[in-house]
C-alpha cells in the first residue's frame, strides 16, 4: 500500500513546551494505524497535527511536514479548512449537536463547510454516510429526532457519519472508544474494518488490545518520542524496543 | 530476559507468572525422574520399581491438566502480549512434551516388566548411553528456559543427532541377534520399542528447545533446516 499520510519532523509545542520530539512515520493508505502510549506521550497531539488541529490551541505551534498525498500541508497557500475536510476527526467523547436532528447532525459538516445539495442529494448523502456507520437501520425511521435522543454508542457512530458526509480520505480517531460499553465498541471496531476499505484511518487509543484488534500498524509513543513504529502482529508478539515491551507487557512505571 | 525485567505493575498477574513458571519447573523434575527411574528398572530388572513408576504417571497427568489451566487463565484474565504471550504459549506446548516424556517413560517400564520375565537377551550398554544422553537433554532444554538460555537450546537441538545414531545403532545390533536366532525375536522387538522411547523423548527435548529459542528471540526455528538456528 502507498503512504496516504508521510509525517517528517514534526515537533509540537504549547508555549514554547515541547511535547512532540522530531517524529516522523508514514501512515498507509487503507489501513488502520494504531497509536498507543501513556497519557500524555503526544499521541493526541501528533493526530491533531495530522488535520492542522493543534495550532487552533492558543500558544500552540509546530514545525515539520505533513505530507498528505504528496502535497505538504503545511505550505503556506493551503487552507487548513480544506485539510480538515479531506481529514476528518472523530473524538473520545461522542459530540452531536444535541437539539439538532439526526440527519441535520450528519449534514452539519456540509452546511459548514459551505456545501449546498438539492433535498434529494442531501437525503441521499444522509443515508449513505448512516450505512457507512453502521447506524442506518437504527435510525431510519427517526431521522427527525434529536441527536442527544440516541444511546452513548450510537452518538458516536453519528459522529463517525458527520465526519463521513463530507467524504473524507483520511480519518482521524482520538480514544473513539473510550466513553464506549463493550458492545459499542465492537461495533466501532468492527466499522473500522469496513471503513478501512475506503479511508485511510489512525486511531489513537489507551486500550492496547483494542489496538491489537482492529488495527494493521501500531506506533508507540512514550515522553513526545515514536519510539517503535511496526506491524501491529510485530509489536504484540515481538517488539524491538524496551520501553515497547515493558508498556505493552504492563511493566511500566 | 525475564529476570532482568522490571516487575509487572500488576502484582498478581507476576505471581501467576512466577508460579506458572515454578509448576513447569516442577513438572520437568518430575519427568527427567520418571525417565531415570524406567531405565534403571530396566537395567536392573527390578519389575518393583517399574510398576511404582507407572503408578507415578498420574501425578505428570496431574500437573499437565494443572499447567495447562493456569495458561488458559493467564491468557484469559490478562491478555498477555509480547514476551509474556511467548512465554505462556511456549508453556502450553512445554507442558504437552513433558506430558509425553512422561507417557514413554511409563512405555519404557512396560516394556520392562515384559522383558523382565524373561532371560537377559544381552547386557545393556548403549541403552543406559542413550538413556543419559536424552536425559540430559531434558535437563538441559528446561536449564535453558529457566535461563532464556539460547545458546544452551541450540547444544540441546544439535545433540539430538546423536540419539538418532545411537537409535540406528541399537536397531542394526538387534536386528543381527534376530537373523541369527528368532527365538530372541520377542525380547529384541522390545529392546528395540525401548530405544524409539528415548529417540521420542530426546525429540520432545528437542521441541522444547525449539519453543526457548522462540520464546527468546520470538522467531520460529521448527521445521527448518538444522544448524540455520
Amino acid at each position: 500500500m502507498p503512504d496516504k499520510v508521510i509525517v517528517r519532523h514534526l515537533r509540537a509545542s504549547f508555549n514554547k513546551v515541547e511535547a512532540l520530539h522530531d517524529v516522523s512515520l508514514n501512515f498507509a493508505e487503507n489501513r488502520v494505524t494504531a497509536i498507543i502510549g501513556p497519557s500524555g506521550c503526544g499521541k493526541s497531539t501528533l493526530v491533531r497535527c495530522i488535520n492542522r488541529m493543534h495550532e487552533v490551541v492558543p500558544g500552540a505551534s509546530c514545525t515539520g511536514d505533513v505530507i498528505l498525498d504528496g502535497e505538504n500541508i503545511y505550505a503556506p497557500a493551503v487552507d487548513p479548512v480544506q485539510v480538515r475536510r479531506r481529514i476528518g476527526m472523530v473524538f473520545q467523547k461522542p459530540t452531536p449537536f444535541p437539539t439538532m436532528s439526526i440527519e441535520d447532525n450528519v449534514a452539519a459538516g456540509l452546511k459548514l463547510n459551505g456545501i449546498a445539495l438539492a433535498r434529494a442529494d442531501r437525503d441521499r448523502l444522509v443515508e449513505q454516510s448512516l450505512r457507512r456507520a453502521a447506524l442506518w437501520e437504527e435510525v431510519k425511521d427517526r431521522l427527525g429526532r434529536p441527536g442527544a435522543s440516541l444511546s452513548g454508542g450510537q452518538q458516536q457512530r453519528l459522529c463517525v457519519a458527520r465526519a463521513l458526509a463530507v467524504e473524507p480520505e483520511v480519518l482521524l480517531m482520538d480514544e473513539p472508544c473510550s466513553a464506549l460499553d463493550p458492545i459499542s465498541t465492537a461495533r466501532i471496531e468492527e466499522l473500522l474494518l469496513e471503513l478501512k476499505a475506503t479511508y485511510t484511518i489512525i486511531i489513537v487509543t489507551h486500550n492496547m488490545q483494542q489496538a491489537a484488534r482492529c488495527s494493521d500498524f501500531t506506533a508507540f509513543m512514550y515522553a513526545g518520542d515514536l519510539i517503535e513504529f511496526g506491524e501491529t502482529k510485530q509489536i504484540f508478539t515481538n517488539p524491538t524496543k524496551r520501553e515497547t515491551e515493558d508498556y505493552i507487557t504492563g511493566r511500566f512505571g | 530476559m525475564e529476570n532482568s525485567q522490571p516487575q509487572h505493575t500488576n502484582r498478581q498477574y507476576e505471581e501467576e507468572l512466577r508460579g506458572l513458571r515454578a509448576g513447569l519447573l516442577k513438572m520437568g523434575g518430575l519427568a527427567e525422574r520418571q525417565i531415570a527411574e524406567a531405565i534403571d528398572s530396566l537395567v536392573n530388572r527390578n519389575t518393583g520399581q517399574a510398576r511404582e513408576t507407572i503408578e507415578r504417571d498420574v501425578e505428570v497427568n496431574r500437573m499437565d491438566t494443572e499447567m495447562d489451566e493456569r495458561c488458559i487463565r493467564l491468557l484469559a484474565l490478562h491478555q498477555p502480549a509480547a514476551s509474556d504471550l511467548r512465554f505462556i504459549t511456549t508453556g502450553l506446548k512445554i507442558t504437552t512434551d513433558l506430558e509425553r516424556i512422561g507417557d514413554n517413560a511409563v512405555n519404557i517400564c512396560e516394556r520392562a516388566i515384559e522383558l523382565n520375565q524373561e532371560p537377559q537377551l544381552k547386557p545393556y550398554i548403549d541403552i543406559p548411553r542413550m538413556a543419559e544422553i536424552a536425559q540430559t537433554m531434558v535437563k538441559d532444554s528446561l536449564d535453558a528456559f529457566m535461563r532464556d538460555d539460547t545458546t544452551l537450546a541450540e547444544e540441546v537441538i544439535d545433540r539430538d543427532d546423536e540419539v538418532d545414531q545411537l537409535n540406528y545403532q541399537i536397531y542394526r545390533e538387534l536386528l543381527s541377534y534376530m537373523a541369527e536366532d528368532p527365538q530372541t525375536i520377542p525380547r529384541a522387538t522390545r529392546i528395540l520399542f525401548v530405544s524409539k522411547y528415548l529417540e521420542r523423548i530426546a525429540d520432545h527435548a528437542t521441541n522444547i528447545a525449539e519453543m526457548v529459542v522462540y520464546m527468546v528471540k520470538g522467531r520460529t526455528i521448527r521445521h527448518m533446516e538444522k544448524k540455520k538456528a
